[in-house]
């Protein structure tokens, strides 16, 4: 089997030019996409039979969550291709997810908690699926900080891509904490097998905002991804002749 | 409008989060734009003390 | 092996062995992961005794008791198997109501009746608009035809 458009894929000059032509192609129709899933979820989508507009803030909520699951999984799986084959561009691309999935993890609980004060009658509550969450925000905060303990890059790279790795069995944690345990969090309504427990009116939007808040994250991912490659190759010629210009 | 506004008595759930997510997307924007300039800007310097490789 | 094909065993390694660990610690510690039991686990005497622990299921319909004047109220959790009566004294959350889901957090007097200092509202993944609602109450949303006789 022929790899080597894998490895050229892993090139960092090639990845380099690659995401800058690409960034826009995510960034404005995730700008589009957001803007219209937020003014359908917030003007057009009816009212919640029993949480009125209070269930709103799902438009803002489920696709944070969405982003901070699969940030981590993304990462992970950078971080085992770095390790597997020794590719310094997938260690890149797995430091470039961190801080993103950690801030939407962060989104997720905040606005979660607002969204239980009113409805469950609490902020928090040490529940399987809150706490997993919670614990997912701690794994990127330590995979970051373990990246910046250590000096030599390359070991930094591989103690970050095994924490990265090892951690990603709470993704699965999160994702069927409500099925595996009894939760106060309700089942998913949308990211399952079966029809989707959200009438129609009200799950477009929320659709139109999980692919807007993924092509967001792309983009972002690649913005800092060019970063992450170039502060590796600082010293490679073809940097001197990309930054002159 | 002030039905929108006040979110059917839920306003103090839906308004702070549409704008903490807002301002979290925001930030990351920023944030990330910055990484990628500082990037750029320490490869050119050192450019400029080292020369080319 | 090659250098690499030993690396990816050593990353699929990881992967497992975390899994198994994980599976095996979770199984453990059931007992106190376990965020609520509900009515049939009570019966069946798997919830701590004597300690503060945490009841789950349905109110059931009929069974909410407002003392007037005051802020004590009495109610059924049910899972449609076996029931448990709840005591509690204090604000109940908006979403509380007969035929809705509930988290008390209390004890357990030996008398059978749970007396809760905390009350949480559950609510299932169901959205709709109230019109959809509606119809789903009504008989004729009924899906299965009278048989012809």
């Amino acid at each position: 089997m022929d790899w080597t458009w894998f490895h050229r894929f892993g090139s960092p000059p090639h990845l380099y030019g690659l995401a800058g032509r690409l960034t826009p192609w995510f960034a404005w129709p995730s700008a589009f996409l957001i803007a219209a899933g937020l003014y359908g979820g917030l003007v057009l989508a009816p009212a919640d039979y029993q949480q009125g507009d209070g269930f709103r803030v799902i438009y803002v909520h489920a696709p944070s969550a969405w982003l901070s699951l699969m940030a981590y999984t993304w990462m992970a799986v950078a971080a085992a291709i770095g390790l597997v084959w020794r590719m310094k561009a997938a260690h890149a691309a797995a430091a470039s997810c961190a801080p993103l999935g950690a801030w939407f993890t962060v989104a997720a609980l905040c606005t979660g908690m607002l969204w239980g004060k009113p409805m469950w009658g609490t902020y928090w509550v040490w529940d399987p699926r809150l706490t997993s969450e919670l614990v997912l925000l701690f794994l990127y905060l330590g995979y970051m900080g373990l990246r910046s303990a250590i000096e030599d890059p390359q070991r930094a790279d591989r103690a970050s891509a095994v924490l990265a790795i090892v951690g990603v069995i709470n993704v699965p944690i999160v994702r069927y904490s409500v099925e595996w345990w009894n939760s106060i969090h309700q089942a998913p309504s949308v990211m399952k097998f079966g029809k989707p427990s959200i009438s129609w009116p009200m799950l477009t939007p929320l659709l139109i905002m999980f692919v807007g808040f993924t092509l967001l994250f792309v983009a972002l991912l690649l913005v800092r991804l060019r970063g992450e490659i170039l502060r590796r190759e600082r010293h490679a010629r073809w940097v001197a002749e990309v930054v002159a210009g | 409008m002030s039905d929108f506004l006040s979110m059917g008595g839920y306003a103090s759930s839906v308004w702070p989060s549409v704008a903490l997510t807002f301002g979290i997307i925001a930030w990351n924007i920023v944030a990330a734009r910055r990484s990628f300039a500082a990037a750029r800007a320490e490869a050119r310097r050192r450019l400029a003390v080292e020369g080319s490789p | 092996m090659t250098p690499r094909r030993r690396r990816l065993v050593l990353v699929l390694g990881i992967v497992a062995g975390v899994a198994i660990a994980g599976a095996l610690a979770l199984q453990a510690f059931r007992e106190n992961v376990m965020f609520f039991f509900d009515p049939t686990q009570i019966a069946n005497g798997e919830a701590p005794s004597g300690e503060r622990f945490r009841l789950g299921g349905m109110v059931e319909k009929g069974s909410v008791v407002r003392q007037p004047g005051s802020l004590d109220v009495q109610f059924v959790v049910t899972d449609f198997q076996r029931t448990v009566p709840v005591r509690y004294r204090g604000v109940l959350p908006d979403l509380f109501r007969e035929g809705q889901g509930v988290v008390a957090h209390g004890r357990l007097g030996p008398d059978g009746v749970f007396t809760a200092d905390e009350v949480l509202a559950k609510h299932d993944e169901n959205y709709m608009p109230p019109e959809v609602h509606r119809s789903l109450k009504t008989p004729a949303a009924a899906p299965t035809p009278a048989p012809e006789g």
